[in-house]
């Protein structure tokens, strides 16, 4: 059905072969596609869509209305297969209940759960972008790294509605500093790893670039992150 | 709104005008045009492209002795809006493609239009050089220094005319306001304000001031988990500079007032038309996704885009649509195959012609389609090479759905979903419409008898 023209993504392609489909529901001339679609949605779909939502997520930044609405279908996929594993064994297609058991059983703890880290991990990258500088968003005077002052994301210099976030944030922000990050050895002389972690290797290499004035202002940077990432509670 | 123009009677027939992009098939990705807009007099049509370059042509004078060609348009200027940038924290590229470009009206000699990436918004001005000075007393004609124990005498410069040299400059960038990706940005009609939207959030902006912008929208939830729904497109009412509409991903829109609160999170009208039971799918929230909303010009009406149709409202009525027009219906029973290849999440804009009395939209295999909103008519024209002979009248095209195929119909499995037209233009006020299709624009003329 796919017209000679068009352009699959590769990935897509190979995810594609992977897939174990019997892909009925490609059919332009089945019944089934021109009606209505089936109340329980065939697992290939479901895998479809989840090899979708993975893909999406992958990327470094994710388009995120393409992420949110593939979600909300996969949401509603997963809903038409819930009730299809509680009723009796239905005559046809044999398959279908053990397979959409089997799914639910094992992936729908393990989707959900993937999703909601997954988006949280999403959450935590805006987090760290909104960090606030303590000046205005032209940049520090005289502080630059490798010619363009890196862009922090949003800084919601809110209207009246919310006050003025400088006045009030200043404190906040460096109440909780934890000074072990001074001490610690990553961040002894400039010749070091920038990022702590498993970065190290590319850290190590482009260090040298860097001089005392830029790795201070990306301290003092990292610390007014470090002071917002730090959520209450236990866990994460 | 002017009597006869504009309006698709039997009568209109569209010619094709010009084209312009290369025509090779390997072309480079940057040259696909991403936005494409005329100016509030329609002297001026600016597209932008993956590449973060603009291109603006200027409509040439007309001249009484060629009365069958209307003015031509030719490029006036280029310039790289915007580079590609990489932030440092979240270790990502931004793309330089431009999303969006949105025109100023013109208040002097110079042009000034807003051009926008991912996550910076630009303001270009855009001016004429025909004269320059000469005769400097401390400078010499190459513009060195002169020796001033050399000078003798004094002379005052003069203005002497040169060839017209066409320069744009950056005069204002207004950047580090968003952390999602900007889909839409809107010129307020107080001219001094505008807002940029993207997926959980809209600005308002002056234009003097970069370094601030207010918030007005945000609809992002405590935890990203519960997110569900994003922002997909927002505009300024034409005439009223405290209102504006969003629409979103769930096929809403919401019209906001600013005068109510500074944070506009509780709309003053919510548009929405209920679920039809007998079409529902997987995909319904897929294809009820707003891709394009567009207030009419004159302020009574917005119109917005969704996968599969075309939706006029009033706004004075927010639970349905006033009108409802088919885009490519025969899609529907393919969208299965459309959400595997990811087409499905295609973002189609519409536009309004000068009296709102036709609406145009684009669709796949290089077809665009207009709907006449006073005598219900509609037609699907096609832009390509072959069309392409000064003057030539456009053929309408017909999708053939099932059954037998005429000789001048093309099946639904035979159309080319690369060829897109995403982005279309129309003159604010003549039959002149200006199409995107990858990486050439097209220029659409209606026949002068």
């Amino acid at each position: 059905m796919l017209s000679k023209g068009l352009k699959r993504k590769r990935e897509e392609e190979e995810e594609k072969e992977h897939l174990a489909v019997d892909a009925w529901w490609l059919d332009p001339g089945h019944a089934s596609v021109a009606q209505a679609p089936p109340a329980v949605a065939s697992s290939s779909l479901f895998d479809l869509s989840v090899l979708k939502l993975h893909h999406s997520l992958q990327q470094s930044e994710p388009d995120l209305r393409h992420l949110v609405l593939v979600v909300n279908t996969l949401r509603r996929i997963q809903a038409s297969m819930a009730p299809a594993a509680a009723l009796p064994p239905v005559p046809s297609p044999p398959a279908a209940p053990s397979v959409a058991d089997n799914l639910l059983a094992s992936s729908d703890a393990a989707l959900s759960a993937s999703m909601a880290s997954l988006l949280e991990d999403l959450s935590h990258i805006e987090g760290l972008s909104q960090a606030p500088q303590p000046l205005a968003d032209e940049g520090p005077p005289g502080r630059s790294i490798g010619g363009a002052a890196p862009s922090l994301g949003a800084l919601d210099l809110l209207g009246p509605a919310t006050g003025c976030l400088l006045d009030d944030g200043l404190e906040g922000l460096f109440e909780d500093i934890d000074t072990s990050m001074y001490d610690n050895e990553l961040w002894a002389p400039a010749s070091e790893g920038l990022k702590p972690g498993p970065e190290d290797g590319p850290g190590k290499e482009e260090a040298p670039e860097l001089d005392e004035a830029e790795l201070d202002y990306l301290m003092d940077v990292l610390v007014g992150t470090q002071a917002l990432e730090r959520p209450p509670g236990p866990g994460r | 709104m002017i009597p006869g123009i504009g309006t698709l009677t039997q009568d209109t027939l569209w010619c094709f005008s010009q084209v312009k992009g290369t025509i090779e098939i390997g072309t480079t990705e940057a040259d696909i045009i991403s936005t494409v807009e005329f100016n509030h007099t329609g002297e001026l049509l600016a597209t932008g492209d993956k590449g973060g370059r603009v291109v603006i042509f200027q409509r040439e004078q007309e001249s009484k002795n060629q009365v069958h060609r209307r003015g031509e348009y030719n490029v006036y200027s280029t310039f790289q809006s915007h580079e590609p940038e990489f932030d440092y924290l979240k270790s990502l590229e931004i793309e330089e493609k431009i999303n969006k470009i949105r025109w100023l009206p013109q208040q002097n000699a110079a042009y000034f239009l807003l051009s926008t990436n991912d996550k910076t918004v630009k303001l270009w001005k855009v001016s004429e050089r025909d004269k320059r000075p000469e005769g400097y007393n401390l400078k010499d004609e190459e513009g060195r220094l002169r020796d001033p124990a050399t000078i003798t005498t004094l002379r005052v410069p003069v203005l002497r005319p040169m060839d017209l040299m066409v320069e744009a400059t950056p005069r204002r960038v207004f950047a580090n306001a968003h952390t999602y990706h900007i889909n839409s940005i809107s010129v307020n009609s107080d001219y001094e304000t505008y807002m940029s939207a993207d997926d959980l959030r809209i600005n308002l902006w002056n234009f003097e001031i970069t370094n601030q912008s207010f918030n007005i929208v945000d609809i992002k939830p405590a935890n990203m988990e519960e997110l569900t729904e994003v922002i997909t497109a927002a505009e300024f009412h034409p005439h009223h500079c405290n209102t504006f509409v969003y629409s979103s991903s769930k096929g809403t829109i919401r019209l906001c007032d600013m005068r109510a609160s500074a944070l506009c999170d509780r709309h003053t009208k919510f548009f929405e038309e209920p679920e039809d039971p007998s079409n529902r799918s997987f995909f319904s929230e897929i294809i009820s996704s707003i891709s394009d909303v567009k207030f009419s010009h004159s302020g009574r009406y917005i119109m917005t885009r969704d996968y599969l149709t075309v939706k006029v409202w009033d706004l004075n009525m927010e639970n349905r649509p006033i009108e409802t027009y088919q885009v490519h219906d025969y899609l529907r029973s393919k969208l299965c195959s459309l959400y595997e290849n990811d087409c499905i999440f295609d973002k189609f804009e519409c536009v309004w012609n000068g009296s709102d009395s036709v609406i145009m939209t684009g669709s796949y295999n290089n077809f665009f389609r207009m709907f006449d909103r006073n005598t219900k008519r509609d037609v699907t024209l096609e832009a390509s090479r072959e069309n392409s002979k000064p003057r030539a009248i456009l053929k309408p095209r017909k999708v053939c759905v099932g059954g037998k195929r005429r000789k001048d119909e093309i099946s639904v499995d035979s159309l080319d979903f690369s060829k897109k037209i995403l982005h279309t233009a129309w003159h604010p006020s003549e039959n002149i419409i200006a199409v995107a299709a990858t990486n050439n624009l097209y220029i659409f003329q209606d026949k002068v008898n």
